[in-house]
């Protein structure tokens, strides 16, 4: 197990932090935040895309790397058949049985069909599910997702989002970046609200929702810009 | 004199031809090898100097063919660094001309093309667990087609330039005499016909390599999106 994942002062320049906190197994966690407010580089920062400048990013085992999947809000392609995308993530990851592994993984978001069509020729709905079956592929203990649907029109959307609780309920622990308030209720557990860097307020999704603690937290979700 | 039809039926015209495309193909050859790994190398890796390589790398797509030739020339020559080669008027010593004056453009160019590339997947590849050279390579093959099109850029400029294979070749007939030193000569001697057929048969052959990358390329955009 890789998690617990401990953030220890974690700083990116003057953009994001001092962090400190943990973030346990079970629970999905929704960063939630204005534009600008520094979810992405959170996400990538714990993922190991970005390395600190001041702190660390403690996880609870060696080689957490291979633990841990990413996708991003406009999905990375090759050029070639969809099942030889997920095909070159799993031979990366060294898997046994890459193959039928692979097409296990276009089933469970409903590519089968589309196997062996070019990646690239997807629609944007399809390639960000093909993103997710490329991460269900290595069967990760930790799912990062960055705006996943923000490009994304309401049925594709709504197809994003049962994969990511199809991730759930396998016991992947679920960590989205959004701005989105509808997706966080539908999705998360726990919100960790976070502010010009900062996290200002943690909280269980319901109490975040009906009663935020933080100024900023309340305009936030009534829609009001922060500073207005 | 020949008239200009016909002229295109003469052995030697042929042999002018075939001599060219030798040695424009063998310099495209070695300056891809060079050259594209080259552009790979300044657009994946981070290094002191890199901006200035960069820029020089553009500024030398513009080198003017006669004075990679002179440069050629002074090289081979016979109190020249490598003259006890003995390669000066020969058809090698055209082949090296051109490779110096296409390398920068391969180079350049594949740079571009990968540094626009790797900003797309870099961080995907990574997050996937692939290590950088790994990663490079996947790049590099995902972007085969446009690369091609980079080559054949190179390919364009070799077989079109005259200076620099006139100053290293010297245009000796039947041996170093190739399609564009042939124009310059045979136009200034008034042998226009044969000039002409030349002329047709060069802007020919950069066509016909021009629509074969083309109808290659858009292939694989349809195949591979």
């Amino acid at each position: 197990m890789i998690l617990p994942l401990r953030l220890d002062a974690v700083r990116f320049r003057d953009i994001v932090g001092p962090l400190s906190f943990d973030l346990e197994a079970g629970d999905s966690t929704i960063v939630l935040g204005a534009n600008g407010a520094g979810k992405s580089l959170l996400l990538r920062l714990m993922h190991g895309l970005i390395q600190p400048t001041g702190g660390a990013v403690r996880w609870s085992a060696a080689h957490a790397e291979r633990h841990q999947a990413m996708v991003f809000q406009k999905p990375v392609m090759l050029r070639r058949s969809a099942l030889d995308n997920v095909l070159y993530a799993l031979e990366l990851a060294g898997a046994p049985q890459a193959r039928s592994q692979s097409l296990a993984a276009l089933d469970e978001v409903g590519l089968r069909a589309l196997a062996h069509r070019p990646a690239r020729v997807l629609s944007g709905g399809e390639q960000q599910r093909l993103a997710l079956a490329r991460a269900w592929a290595l069967h990760p203990e930790v799912l990062f997702l960055d705006e996943p649907t923000a490009s994304l029109d309401p049925s594709a959307t709504r197809e994003i989002e049962a994969i990511i609780n199809a991730f759930d309920a396998s016991g992947t622990k679920i960590i989205m970046a959004t701005h989105n308030l509808g997706q966080a209720r539908r999705l998360g557990d726990e919100v960790i609200y976070l502010h010009q860097g900062r996290v200002l307020e943690r909280a269980p999704v319901d109490r975040f929702f009906s009663q935020p603690a933080a100024p900023e937290a309340a305009a936030f979700i009534k829609g009001q810009l922060p500073w207005a | 004199m020949q008239e200009f039809p016909a002229v295109l039926l003469d052995a030697r015209l042929w042999d002018i031809v075939v001599l060219s495309l030798e040695v424009s193909l063998a310099a495209v050859g070695l300056a891809s090898v060079v050259g594209l790994p080259l552009g790979a190398a300044v657009a994946v890796w981070r290094f002191p100097g890199r901006r200035t390589l960069i820029v020089l790398l553009n500024a030398l797509m513009g080198l003017p063919p006669v004075v990679v030739g002179l440069a050629v020339y002074l090289l081979l020559s016979r109190a020249g660094p490598l003259g006890s080669l003995g390669l000066l008027f020969t058809p090698p010593a055209m082949v090296l001309a051109q490779t110096v004056l296409i390398v920068p453009i391969i180079a350049a160019l594949a740079r571009q093309a990968v540094e626009d590339a790797w900003l797309e997947y870099e961080e995907q590849l990574r997050s996937l667990g692939a290590r950088e050279l790994h990663a490079a390579l996947t790049v590099l093959w995902d972007i085969r087609f446009s690369l091609l099109t980079v080559v054949l850029a190179g390919l364009g400029r070799a077989s079109a330039e005259v200076g620099a294979v006139m100053i290293v070749g010297g245009n000796i007939d039947g041996v170093t005499r190739v399609m564009t030193t042939a124009i310059a000569l045979e136009t200034s001697k008034g042998d226009l016909p044969l000039a002409l057929g030349l002329g047709v048969v060069l802007i020919g052959v950069v066509v016909a390599l021009n629509a074969a990358a083309f109808l290659l390329k858009d292939a694989a955009q349809r195949r591979y999106g």
